[in-house]
């Protein structure tokens, strides 16, 4: 019974990470960045939902937060990666290091030594099947999940920001020579990113964590390995990623006296464990695609 | 030299017939070396200890520099490589004691020999890694590096007996020929200044940052730095013109990894305990930032940006008094914010408007001043100068 408990909570895990991995995943194929200030775009979300949900009630405040996350991703993409836009990746990346610091501390002030509070509507509710008891927060993060990720996939496929963003990232000088603005579609990449990131922000803030703590920044940080573990250039892998990650956390923390000779808290450290594992056996990940190079 | 007619005809700025720049650049270096070698006697505690805890990133700096900025391999693993040389330095060094996680062990050799140790076993800990290391590119190995920063955290917070856990334990001082570096009741006393602790660690510290800057600066001048940096434009090329680029990489992050050791125990010095939270992922940033602001691939801009992100928090917080909008309870800007936001912008600044950094103003600056002086020397560049 324990393992069924643990495989649904690892699952619901798992998809929220998923949500922040598939943002992360996006911005690097619509613009080669490695996003380190995904965590602080996850922590903007939920505390502006956490501030507005007394003003515009619960689900305006969550959209209220989303569009700041979005806002915010857009702002960054516009104002600060454009410009360098054909620096090296590692220029890019370490960009958006400086933003997660400048992000990361104005946010840790603002929320300070409090929990703040969401004002999720169904609260720590719980709900038996069977006999399992599972917070009902976690059964809704899944099912929006799947519901966003299908959503996405669909119009990844089918819309033709999809198709256009599919080809930028497969060749971005040919998408450039028919004609494909490549700004619009990373803007776009950046803003379904951050709202992304906001939507996990809001679930990863309900039961069973009480509330917003600046850890949350942390919490966020574990989507880093899912997107790693399934290839930063696979939509599909972000998601296996994020499952995967999720189940470890899950059962690292359910059997947590078996696991104790690994020391208190190696939950915290396996998503890396497996990371490191994973790309040991397959650099690229597992759905990335390789590089070949022949010399 | 030799094929003159392919050198594009520029004012000479690398040259070295060149006397005159040269002279200047010597006498600077001198004037230079022995300020530093006067500081302790003038200057008191805040800035000796400022200035050891400099050297001490500015060594990790270096090292992170040689991978990230001249190879472009991004790591953020730096603290963890640090840790491993912070704790087994005070194994080694320090002695079986009682502290508030519990027991830790410690073996009572010379504290050099817990230098070398921790500086021999990051690089064994960097080897190890290699498998990973080799095989990534920049981006990927980022991430991997990331996991290290967490296990580093997670061994410090949970294996007492070495590294006292959540609390720490102390660093013990060093001690070089029978000379301990640390207060005693009986000091040297060098132009009546007594010599205690951080006297004799900034002396201490500016050799061994002597030493890693100057093996840095002469393996970029050499082959194998010629091959890092071809490594970091393109593998593709690289692999072409010969290089082993799998086991490039991988050396090169031992070799970074042996910096970092190296710095972890000058910091744990500086310092004076080990805790985990000194060995955080705040850090990787900071490290990143450091090199980023001092300019990627430069030895003296990574020394230069080790200053100013290490410097800024303390000597904000030392002048604090004299900037209006601080405060010092919690819902304010504090001057740890203050810090970090500087060095933040800075970070986003460098990269935006002068990606060379702190050194690249700076070769700007000896440039300028070089093209006025040859102006006045001689109306017409010469064309031999070249």
């Amino acid at each position: 019974m324990r393992f069924e408990s643990l495989l649904l909570t690892g699952l619901s895990l798992g998809a929220v990470y998923a949500l922040v991995a598939l943002g992360f995943v996006i911005l690097f194929k619509a613009s080669e960045v490695l996003n380190f200030a995904h965590g602080s775009l996850v922590v903007l979300g939920a505390y502006v939902t956490a501030r507005t949900h007394e003003i515009f009630g619960f689900f305006g405040a969550v959209l209220a937060g989303i569009i700041a996350a979005a806002l915010a991703a857009v702002l960054i993409e516009r104002l600060l990666i454009r410009p360098i836009r054909n620096a090296p990746v590692i220029s890019l990346a370490i960009m958006t290091i400086g933003i997660e610091v400048l992000l990361n501390t104005e946010l840790v002030r603002q929320i300070g030594v409090d929990i703040m509070t969401l004002g999720h509507p169904w609260g720590a509710d719980t709900m038996t099947m069977g006999s399992l008891v599972i917070p009902v927060n976690r059964l809704i993060a899944i099912g929006t999940a799947v519901v966003v990720i299908a959503v996405f996939l669909v119009a990844f496929r089918f819309s033709s920001w999809g198709v256009s963003m599919r080809a930028a990232a497969e060749d971005r000088e040919t998408a450039e020579l028919v004609g494909l603005r490549l700004d619009r579609i990373a803007v776009v990449a950046w803003l379904i990113a951050g709202a992304l990131a906001a939507l996990a922000g809001v679930f990863l803030t309900g039961a069973p964590t009480p509330g917003l703590t600046p850890s949350l920044a942390l919490i966020a940080l574990r989507a880093f390995p899912a997107a790693i573990i399934g290839g930063l250039d696979s939509v599909a892998g972000a998601l296996a990623g994020g499952m995967i990650i999720g189940l470890v956390e899950a059962f690292a923390a359910g059997y947590q006296s078996e696991l104790a000779f690994l020391g208190r808290g190696i939950g915290d450290v396996l998503p890396f464990l497996v990371m490191i594992i994973v790309l040991i056996i397959r650099p690229q990940g597992l759905f990335g695609r390789k590089e070949f190079v022949r010399v | 030299m030799s094929n003159s007619t392919l050198v594009r005809p520029r004012p000479a700025t690398s040259t070295r017939g060149d006397r005159g720049p040269r002279l200047w650049q010597t006498g600077l270096l001198a004037v230079a070396a022995v300020v530093l070698l006067l500081v302790p006697i003038y200057l008191g505690t805040f800035w000796l200890q400022l200035g050891f805890s400099i050297f001490a990133v500015a060594v990790g700096a270096i090292g992170l520099n040689l991978l990230t900025g001249t190879t472009g391999q991004l790591s953020l693993a730096h603290p963890f490589f640090m840790a491993v040389g912070a704790l087994t330095y005070v194994v080694l060094a320090g002695e079986t004691s009682e502290t508030s996680g519990g027991t830790v062990i410690g073996l009572g050799l010379p504290p050099l020999v817990g230098m070398v140790g921790a500086v021999f076993l990051s690089g064994v800990c960097g080897l190890a890694f290699s498998p990973v290391s080799g095989r990534l590119r920049g981006i990927y190995l980022g991430m991997a590096s990331l996991a290290l920063v967490f296990i580093g955290q997670h061994v410090l917070n949970t294996a007492v007996p070495l590294s006292g856990g959540f609390n720490g334990r102390p660093t013990p001082p060093f001690e070089l020929f029978g000379l301990k570096f640390d207060y005693s009741d009986s000091p040297v006393v060098i132009l009546g200044v007594p010599f205690g602790r951080l006297e004799w660690l900034w002396y201490l510290g500016l050799v061994l940052l002597a030493a890693a800057f100057l093996f840095a600066r002469n393996l970029l001048r050499s082959r194998p730095g010629r091959a890092m940096k071809l490594v970091a434009d393109s593998e593709l090329a690289a692999s072409v013109m010969g290089v082993p680029v799998m086991a490039y990489k991988g050396k090169v992050f031992f070799l970074s990894s042996i910096y970092a050791g190296l710095a972890g125990v000058m910091y744990a010095l500086s310092i004076g305990s080990i805790a985990p939270q000194s060995f955080a992922m705040d850090l990787s940033m900071q490290f990143l930032a450091m090199i980023v602001i001092g300019g990627m691939g430069s030895v003296g801009g990574a020394v230069a940006g080790a200053a100013f992100v290490m410097s800024l928090p303390l000597v904000i917080q030392n002048f604090s008094a004299y900037i209006p909008f601080l405060s010092t309870d919690s819902g304010g800007i504090t001057a740890a914010h203050l810090a970090k936001y500087i060095y933040g912008a800075a970070v986003i600044a460098v990269l935006l408007f002068k990606p060379s950094g702190l050194s690249g103003i700076w070769q700007s600056a000896v440039e300028t001043y070089r093209r006025k002086t040859l102006s006045k020397q001689e109306l017409v560049p010469s064309k031999e100068g070249n």
